[in-house]
């Protein structure tokens, strides 16, 4: 049996690697998406451009306006003096977000009355809109804060020393400098894993039989056993590598930090290949052709990602789909590879999420058996 | 030799058949817009609610309880649990249990009532920045009206009235007024939509006439490259029409997009788009020949760049200068720009030229290049 099985191994990767471009698919794309993905994907917000109108042109106003000026997530482009300009210049695209502080703003906060403060924002991107006008409130009490703290002062400075305020400190633990790319780097790397092994190993199976050399093999003595293992075991190797790979140059590019314990992660990734080789063989078995296998692993690919967490949080989800995210293996490595790189966390925290991959894992393959087995009868 | 109709149409019936003979994978293809828009319609919301959060209240006082109240009358909190243990706290963090605790010190009332200043800390799970960053604000909300609210009643039990000095900022959320990422992310997904239908199918159907040696035979009949290629094309550019007008639907009506522009410029610039992708995946399958080299060129420079770089969901103005740069020569990011322009903010067809010309540029410049290289490797 193992005579038979190395023979099909040898062949397989013969096959792989003979033709140059599938050599160079194995390692090109994966690094190029990775380095890609890495600068694109941020959720972060620098520098929006705003528009600021100043009607009031007292003191107040203009210190407001300071706080925008030299805050780092806004760039005031221009100080207006129509608040019809503001509207013109969202509606050109030129600024994002436009402030305009009305007349009677300084004596409003005087009189201690709510001075309102108008803000226009531009909601096509509704992430940047929403993190942006969280900004802009930011500023709006920090602002209102200190003004009232002057007040205080001027009026009982004798108290000033005495009165009690609460602050508060955030401390934002694994990722300290709030930075995107720690967040979404482990997440592409199991998102590139997940692509890869998938549409590797359901071409492969799927290709003998569109050209015929699957029912070649099958008249040699070589078991339907064998002959997945042999099929997979090379992909499986291919999957580690191009896993490792795409770790390694993702965490030494972007210098992402690696708190927990090489071996929990190397477990989760063997853990993960197992299954996205079984969607793969299962995905083969239920295609003729290479056409029809692609469509169908993208038909599982996309859900896969999206429901992964691996871009879009879970817990705004309808309820319904929060449970379907459920079914996603990569939702659990994306625990894994978050809880290894940043979190540092151990197999104490993790076991579920390694439990839940070699459940899938066997169901997987051993659906992938049977179908295979149901095939070639 | 002259341009036949004729044969066009010939090899254009002879793909439909084809294409009909496979219907499951004609089902999912026409299944695939409302996938992807339902997809990415529920999917996606980064506008976050209800987040878990633990209490490590060391005070447990009337004070500590009224500040916990002011986090339970936010919508952004959710109060899993409080403790008195620290390491509880710490726990949840790093199991994702809480994505957030806030610690109140042992002597918080006490303070309180003495004066000065004391301090609350919020550990945040940072691990996902866009979250810890909303969190984060909206904490600093919370505690700073909590702030103000102590120091008005304590004053005033001094003898002294203030009224609290407030800002209220009237935010006006133009184009996407509930600042719904449905309407954000949807009309985007055309472009993904046109980039699979369009480049990846015909990338893969085209090589798989070079695999199995059909493509020689059909060079060896009397119909010319142009033919073969138009015909080839025509089918799925109906197909990746329909799903335009399928696609756009859903969004209309079954998620609420709102829908400003003209319906004759959308249909406009996702053929002009079409043909981009189109020209793409022929030519990407004359050069790959193999199917899996073929699918793997065609996600690389069709899809992934269509959900990446495009602005369909990372905005281009944030991304590092030279990438944005490179993002010029995408053509998936002027469509996806048209796009939005045409559902959120009803811009008119004719100020659209800066996203219409480069596209058609493109669709130009690929439909030569495509032509030409299947012409070479004919001969």
């Amino acid at each position: 049996m193992m005579g038979r099985l190395k023979q099909m191994l040898i062949k397989e990767f013969i096959q792989v690697f003979r033709d140059k471009r599938t050599r160079f698919i194995l390692i090109g794309p994966p690094v190029i998406q990775m380095l890609v993905f890495g600068y694109a994907a941020t959720y972060e917000i620098q520098h929006v451009p705003t528009v600021v109108v100043d009607l009031d042109h007292s003191q107040q106003s203009r210190e407001l306006v300071s706080h925008f000026t030299s805050s780092p997530y806004f760039a005031v482009r221009e100080q207006l003096t129509d608040s019809r300009e503001l509207g013109d210049s969202i509606e050109r695209g030129d600024a994002t977000i436009g402030i305009e502080i009305h007349a009677g703003f300084a004596h409003s906060l005087l009189k201690g009355e709510t001075a309102p403060l108008q803000v226009i924002v531009d909601a096509t991107n509704s992430n940047t809109a929403l993190i942006a006008s969280g900004y802009v409130s930011q500023i709006a009490l920090d602002f209102a804060q200190s003004y009232q703290q002057n007040r205080i002062n001027r009026i009982a400075p004798q108290l000033t020393e005495m009165i009690p305020t609460v602050q508060l400190e955030t401390r934002p633990w694994y990722n300290p400098e709030l930075r995107s790319r720690w967040f979404f780097i482990p997440g592409i790397i199991g998102s590139l894993t997940l692509v890869l092994v998938i549409t590797l190993t359901a071409f492969a199976v799927v290709r003998e039989r569109e050209i015929g050399t699957l029912e070649q093999i099958m008249v040699t003595p070589i078991r339907p056993a064998e002959f997945i293992l042999g099929k997979t075991l090379p992909f499986f190797l291919i999957g580690l590598f191009d896993v490792s790979l795409i770790a390694v140059v993702g965490s030494l590019w972007f210098q992402i930090p690696f708190r927990g314990h090489v071996s929990i992660l190397a477990l989760g990734a063997v853990l993960f290949l197992l299954c996205m080789l079984g969607v793969g063989l299962l995905i083969s078995t239920m295609s003729s052709t290479q056409q029809q296998a692609m469509v169908t692993a993208f038909f599982f690919i996309m859900p896969a990602i999206t429901f992964s967490g691996f871009g879009f949080p879970i817990n705004t989800m309808p309820q319904w789909l929060q449970y379907l995210t459920y079914l996603s293996p990569l939702r659990y490595f994306l625990v894994v590879l978050r809880g290894t790189y940043l979190k540092g966390v151990g197999m104490d925290v993790l076991w579920p999420q390694m439990a839940a991959m070699a459940g899938f894992g066997v169901v997987l393959l051993a659906l992938a058996t049977l179908r295979f087995h149901k095939a070639l009868d | 030799m002259s341009f036949s109709w004729k044969r066009m149409y010939v090899i254009a019936k002879k793909e439909v058949v084809q294409i009909l003979r496979d219907p499951r994978s004609l089902a999912i293809v026409i299944a695939m817009p409302a996938i992807l828009v339902l997809l990415f319609g529920y999917g996606v919301n980064l506008d976050q609610k209800g987040l878990p959060m633990y209490v490590c209240d060391q005070d447990s006082s009337q004070q500590s309880q009224d500040l916990l109240k002011h986090f339970q009358a936010s919508p952004y909190f959710k109060i899993v649990r409080v403790t008195s243990n620290i390491a509880c706290v710490q726990g949840a963090l790093d199991s994702g249990s809480a994505k957030m605790g806030i610690v109140i010190p042992w002597d918080f009332s006490k303070r309180l009532s003495e004066g000065g200043s004391v301090q609350v800390q919020a550990l945040v799970d940072a691990s996902d920045d866009n979250t810890a960053n909303l969190l984060i604000g909206y904490t600093q909300g919370v505690m700073q009206s909590y702030s103000s609210e102590v120091q008005i009643s304590w004053l005033r039990h001094h003898g002294q009235a203030l009224q609290s000095t407030a800002i209220n900022v009237e935010t006006r959320t133009w184009y996407n007024e509930d600042l719904a990422s449905s309407s954000f992310i949807i009309p985007g997904v055309l472009a993904l939509v046109m980039s699979v239908i369009g480049a990846f199918l015909t990338s893969l159907t085209i090589a798989r006439e070079w695999e199995r040696g059909t493509m020689e035979q059909l060079i060896s009949t009397p119909v010319s490259a142009t033919e073969i290629m138009l015909g080839k094309l025509a089918p799925y550019f109906v197909l990746g029409m329909v799903d335009t007008v399928v696609c756009a639907l859903i969004a209309l009506y079954w998620f609420r997009v709102p829908f400003r522009g003209s319906f004759l410029t959308l249909l406009f610039s996702s053929a002009l788009f079409m043909i981009v992708v189109l020209a793409l995946g022929f030519f990407i399958s004359v050069l790959a020949k193999n199917q899996f080299a073929a699918s793997q060129i065609a996600l690389l420079v069709t899809f992934l760049p269509a959900f990446l770089l495009s602005g369909f969901l990372f905005s281009i103005e944030q991304m590092p200068v030279p990438l944005q740069w490179f993002t010029r020569i995408i053509p998936a990011r002027y469509y996806v720009s048209v796009l939005k322009k045409i559902f959120l903010k009803g811009t008119p067809a004719a100020m659209l030229s800066s996203d219409l010309i480069p596209l058609a540029f493109f669709a130009l410049a690929l439909t030569i290049l495509a032509t030409r290289a299947f012409h070479k490797k004919l001969t």
